[in-house]
């Protein structure tokens, strides 16, 4: 598998079809490990990285987890198929940007990566669609343990696993969903939001696009505790306290603009149904905008015979790597513009 | 949503204000919200955390003989990758496992107030026992040392570096 043997499907975990996944996109279950008797990455030379790169390689592309596995050479990769990756969730922007040996390792369905010699020598994750963090945290376990019959972690009793950055120490675990939340935009409670995540420890990021900005209602949700508690405490407080709160949330927010709005709501939907249908340039934050709020009229079931699906493919296909990935070449952002209207175009009018 | 100052990029900062009763909100970006002064804390104030953990160090340094505060923070380096607490203080990751020893008392201020007060493992265990962190200490040191002997084309202390760095694997 290449990475542009990607660019024109969505990923398994993104398809919409999980539990709750009207609001909860996908769930995923990331580990930090490194080896023992090695120097952290930051500190570690390049012969040395090549020997953790081809060590660890070895022995998870040995492993049976029920799914073909590719390596890829993110060192010796092309910036695009670097960013397709990026713009896929396999590997974090950190990772395509580092320099020295390095790699990631995917499954065919995309459920499970590998990044080896981030900011760890190794982070593995395991994505699913909709709410299903427990399933993520039991596969991932299964993982870790398998790869840990083959490898010494750095691992001290009182900290318990060893990473670079020390605000990862101790179970190493990250938990995180993928959530759409728009009525709470809409209605300008993002902020409580944003208040209450950052009371209770977690960090709140826009899914698209970079740094904070969260174009189009998507937002990234993960806990920063990772000492103290088991994994399963973690796990299980955020999926069964903490999400379902934010859901709850949500989910009265879009019955509030239901009574109280629907003119208005109906609007924004179908204006950005129209704009979507006719644009002939389009943005990718526009795009993520307008989409955004044709998704929850979907969800809302003020859209017929438009499916979640699709729309999710949309998010996913019309951003710049994968567009340019699709067409075998770069293009300038004018271009993309046009292709990225083209696509969308096509699919909505469909329908 | 576009930055209300300069109408030219994305806002990413959002702010609520309340003043007098009337509450208002601005979105801007980043750059104006520098050249506005205003100051976006990062979720985790792992800079903040970490030049206070300096500081502190500094204090502690000065009252008793040593020279300047900060040179004496300096001083704290890992024999066996290199780290010290200022260049930590700056990518904020560390550079081997020996570290959490090396540096233990500023790290272990640093991870309560990261970790909300824990600063204990009560998760998963590896099922295999690891080698005591010692050994993997004492390879990281040896190896280094074998680098400076290949460098300084020493073969022969290399060589029995070498069999060294084999008999502990
Ligand atoms: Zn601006
Ligand atoms: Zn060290």
């Amino acid at each position: 598998m290449k990475p542009s043997d990607l660019s024109n499907h969505i990923s398994q975990w993104f398809d919409g079809s999980g539990p709750g996944a009207d609001i909860v996109i996908s769930s995923r279950v990331r580990l930090a490990r490194n080896l023992g008797g090695y120097e952290f990455c930051p500190c570690l030379n390049a012969s040395r990285k090549r020997e953790v790169l081809n060590k660890l390689k070895e022995i998870i592309l040995s492993l049976d987890l029920g799914q073909d596995m590719f390596f890829i050479d993110v060192d010796n990769s092309s910036t695009l198929e670097q960013d397709l990756l990026v713009e896929r969730h396999l590997i974090s922007r950190q990772h395509a940007q580092a320099k020295g040996p390095r790699g990631a390792i995917i499954a065919q369905n995309e459920s499970f990566t590998a990044m080896i010699n981030e900011e760890d020598h190794l982070r593995i994750q395991v994505f699913k669609t909709g709410l299903q963090l427990k399933e993520c945290w039991e596969r991932i376990n299964q993982v870790d343990n398998l790869i840990e019959k083959q490898v010494e972690y750095a691992f001290d009793p009182e900290y318990g696993y060893l990473t670079a950055c020390p605000t990862n120490v101790g179970t190493g675990i990250r938990v995180s969903v993928m959530l759409h939340l728009p009525a709470l935009k809409m209605t300008g409670q993002i902020e409580k939001f944003y208040n209450a995540a950052k009371d209770t420890n977690l960090a709140v990021r826009g899914l698209f696009g970079e740094g904070t900005d969260a174009v189009g209602d998507f937002f990234q949700l993960s806990n920063q505790v990772t000492l103290g508690y088991s994994e399963q405490q973690i796990v299980d407080e955020f999926s069964g306290f903490i999400v379902p709160k934010i859901v709850e949330y949500e989910i009265l927010a879009r019955e509030k603009l239901l009574k109280a709005k629907p003119d208005m709501l109906d609007d924004k939907i179908q204006r950005a149904l129209g704009v979507l249908r006719s644009a002939r340039l389009i943005s990718s934050q526009e795009a993520l905008f307008l989409l955004s709020h044709v998704r929850m009229g979907v969800n809302l079931k003020r859209l017929e015979g438009i499916s979640i699906a699709t729309i999710n493919e949309l998010f996913m296909l019309t951003q710049p790597a994968h567009l340019q990935m699709r067409q075998g070449h770069e293009l300038d952002p004018d271009r993309r513009d046009a292709m990225r209207a083209q696509i969308i175009r096509s699919r909505l009018c469909q329908n | 949503m576009l930055c209300q100052a300069c109408k030219e990029r994305t806002a990413t900062i959002h702010l609520t204000e309340i003043s007098g009763g009337q509450r208002s909100e601005m979105h801007i970006c980043e750059q104006c919200a520098q050249e506005q002064g205003i100051v976006v804390k990062n979720q985790i104030p792992l800079n903040e955390l970490l030049s206070s953990l300096l500081s502190v160090q500094a204090e502690g340094q000065t009252s008793g003989a040593g020279p300047t505060g900060m040179e004496s923070a300096d001083d704290l380096v890992c024999p066996t990758c290199g780290m010290s607490l200022k260049k930590f203080s700056k990518t904020r990751l560390l550079g081997c496992p020996h570290d959490y020893e090396v540096f233990d008392e500023p790290l272990r201020s640093l991870i309560e107030r990261s970790q909300s007060g824990h600063s204990r493992h009560c998760g998963k265990t590896p099922s295999r026992a690891p080698k005591a962190m010692k050994n993997h200490m004492e390879v990281m040191n040896l190896r280094r040392q074998l680098e400076e002997a290949v460098k300084a084309e020493d073969y022969e202390t290399a060589a029995k570096i070498r069999d060294q760095i084999q008999q502990k694997q």
